[in-house]
């Protein structure tokens, strides 16, 4: 099977879609580049590339650079949703949701209760997170935790080229809002990616590793990170499952709970700031439906109570990595280092 | 480097094999092996399963210990006559340490192609070479070319091979249309017809190998041999639990226990095979494209269309392998056929004996195919 990079997985999630449905169109900031200029056109592909090479195989009409105005185009993309169309909007950062949250958490994402049920609002809005960008406070941040609290909002994040290929299918091809999280640092990592088009259903976790002492549940970029600590830990006789959820809404709470009930010990793993994120989310889940199958706290690896750093230093010391989620498994596990 | 020292290497089991581990030997130093004989479990991320010697000799070195990783083609074993003497063998086995170089890309081996048929896209494996008649491998329902992993590159010296993918399969057009068995041995034609390929020996797999033995009975002109292994279409009996688990589950550990059912050994399905399964389910048009053939080709549970009637008149030459434990259908359909037909059965063995029994199966093919 071909290899392809998270961006190249994206693009062609990207290309498929809107060759099988006309109604798919691409909008955001910079997304080709250079519309309604005389210059070179589709110069950018968006800031990090993701995009390039779209518009113009599908042209203006369907790939549409927009003004810097997050709350303008969101707005119509929601629209342009809820009479006909299937938009892909790109929120260049998640960090800028804070100008256009009105038009996703109050309109998007309430048509289909405030209206009987009867609109349908298939926009998709692919958005960059995380961390390890050097890209300081206002470029790095998760927020996942956000949109994960509201109903009407799916929410998916993508631990690897294929899984952003497959989920992005799905996000499109589905009636609802969905947020769709592509954390920055992982546009160069390779996966085996199929030529053909699929879909990976929404709420339904991926058992990536399969062990009998600890639970790791991780997210997004994280997984990766859980799948190295896992492989570690192997050798010292440490045996880990690791879960990816691939969707925080809606959440496959039936293999997680499973899970964490086959080992009794869990780690949870979220770059998000600690409070109110999915670690707190599982670790209560876990506290509620599991508590006599515990053996020990639910420990949570996270990124901490602050701003994330503009100093590199201080940003690496910031984002779970595998020796913090190894440390945090041995200490759950009743084995020091 | 003397002749008298003969090497075995890693094998290459499928296109994705770079390195494996030796699990364990079954076979100390010292020990006289005879060609096909299971002398060492190896494991990849795909696949365990247990390798038969290529060649008849004494072992007289095991240069990759249990639980070791090495490449594809790296040396695992020195055979040697008792001539040869240990310095000798030493300055082999560290000759070859110096000079192998591992070549990625050649371990990446032959690349499945797609071929433009009457039939739609049908992707192929080629391999090998030979005068007569080349071996077209068909592979079963919900398989693809890969399954023939343990017997393409093996039976390719001396004859050209190639491993389809049936539609709705692999990396197949994924339109099958209303097509039935009859369907899907017009595919293999138009394969044959796309590569020039006038006459073939057919080597097919339950619902491939139905497959093969509709074009040996109706289209003998194009069939220099088959052999079918575990076919379908010889009684009306199937496992509709298999076949239907294998569409409906999604997950991992609900497929798991429905893909066991094809082996005798449970523990040569393994969790990136399970996980390959489940890919080749998500792709646009495969759900489909199994329940259209399902339907066609066992509709209300039952296997439509025996062909048992017509064995009698085979005018080529078809013999039939079966594993006396497999689960998805009865190994009871290989009794009562003509006896121009040679049935050979294999115990302990499940619905995949050229997975199961590589070895005796290569054997058996070379022995029809010549």
């Amino acid at each position: 099977m071909p290899k392809k990079t998270y961006r190249q997985a994206i693009n062609e999630a990207l290309r498929q879609e809107m060759e099988r449905d006309h109604r798919v169109i691409l909008m955001g900031e910079d997304i080709s580049g250079g519309m309604g200029a005389p210059g070179e056109q589709d110069a950018w592909g968006g800031p990090l590339g993701v995009t390039k090479g779209i518009m113009p195989v599908f042209t203006r009409d369907r790939v549409l650079d927009t003004p810097i105005t997050e709350s303008a185009f969101i707005g119509a993309a929601a629209g342009a949703a809820a009479t006909g169309l299937r938009p892909v909007a790109e929120l260049m950062f998640v960090d800028f949701m804070g100008v256009c949250f009105d038009q996703i958490f109050n309109q998007a994402a309430k048509f289909k209760y405030m209206f009987g049920g009867k609109a349908v609002t298939p926009l998709t809005i692919r958005t960059m997170y995380g961390a390890g960008f050097r890209a300081a406070s206002q470029h790095s941040q998760c927020l996942y935790p956000l949109f994960t609290h509201i109903p009407g909002l799916k929410v998916a994040l993508p631990s690897n080229a294929y899984e952003a290929k497959g989920l992005l299918a799905t996000a499109i091809r589905d009636d609802d809002p969905v947020m769709f999280f592509e954390h920055k640092a992982m546009y160069d990592d390779e996966a085996e990616v199929p030529d053909e088009a699929y879909t990976i259903p929404f709420g339904e976790a991926n058992v990536t590793r399969e062990g009998d002492d600890v639970t790791i549940i991780a997210f997004g970029r994280m997984v990766n990170f859980a799948n190295e600590a896992a492989d570690n830990l192997e050798k010292s006789g440490i045996s880990c499952t690791v879960v990816d959820p691939r969707t925080t809404s809606p959440l496959d709470r039936d293999t997680i709970l499973e899970t964490c009930e086959e080992t009794g010990r869990v780690v949870v793993v979220d770059e998000a700031h600690p409070r109110c994120n999915m670690a707190t989310d599982i670790a209560a889940m876990c506290a509620q439906e599991i508590f006599g199958a515990l053996k020990a706290p639910v420990k949570m690896v996270t990124g901490y109570h602050c701003p994330v750093p503009f100093s590199p230093a201080l940003e690496d010391l910031y984002v779970p990595n595998a020796a913090k989620i190894e440390a945090a498994v041995r200490e759950v596990a009743g084995k020091g280092h | 480097m003397s002749d008298a020292i003969q090497m075995i290497v890693m094998p290459k089991w499928g296109l994705a094999m770079q390195e494996g581990m030796v699990a364990q030997w079954h076979v100390a130093e010292g020990a006289k092996i005879t060609k096909g004989q299971e002398i060492v479990d190896i494991e990849t991320s795909k696949i365990a399963n247990v390798f038969e010697s290529p060649i008849s000799g004494t072992l007289r070195r095991l240069v990759v210990k249990d639980g070791e990783t090495v490449p594809v083609a790296y040396l695992i074993g020195v055979v040697a006559e008792e001539s040869v003497t240990d310095a000798e063998i030493d300055a082999f086995v560290e000759d070859f340490k110096a000079n192998f170089v591992f070549d990625a890309a050649g371990a990446g081996g032959p690349e499945p192609e797609d071929a433009t048929t009457a039939a739609g896209r049908i992707r192929y494996l080629e391999m090998g070479d030979g005068e007569g008649a080349p071996i077209v491998f068909i592979h079963g329902y919900g398989g693809d070319l890969n399954n023939w992993m343990f017997n393409q590159e093996e039976l390719s010296a001396g004859h050209k091979t190639y491993a389809v993918d049936l539609p709705g399969h692999g990396g197949s057009t994924k339109d099958v249309g209303d097509m039935g068995l009859r369907g899907l041995a017009a595919a293999v034609v138009a394969f044959m017809d796309t590569k020039d390929i006038a006459k073939a020996h057919l080597v097919g797999h339950s619902m491939g190998g139905a497959t093969a033995l509709l074009l040996a009975l109706e289209q003998p002109d194009r069939v220099a041999s088959a052999t079918l292994v575990a076919p379908a279409a010889l009684g009306d009996e199937i496992n509709m639990d298999y076949i239907n688990g294998f569409i409906e589950e999604k997950r991992a550990k609900k497929l798991r226990p429905v893909l066991e059912m094809l082996v005798g050994d449970p523990s040569l399905i393994s969790k990136d095979m399970v996980e390959d399964v489940l890919k080749f389910k998500r792709l646009d048009g495969v759900d489909a494209a199994l329940k259209k053939l399902r339907d066609a080709l066992m509709p209300g549970g039952k296997q439509a269309g025996s062909l048992r009637d017509g064995l009698a008149g085979l005018k080529v030459p078809v013999q039939i392998l079966w594993g006396e434990v497999d689960q998805v259908l009865p190994v009871g359909h290989s009794e009562g056929l003509p006896a121009s037909i040679k049935v050979t059965r294999f115990a302990g063995v499940g619905h995949m004996p050229h997975m199961e029994k590589a070895a005796e199966t290569n054997e058996l093919i070379r022995a029809l195919a010549g």
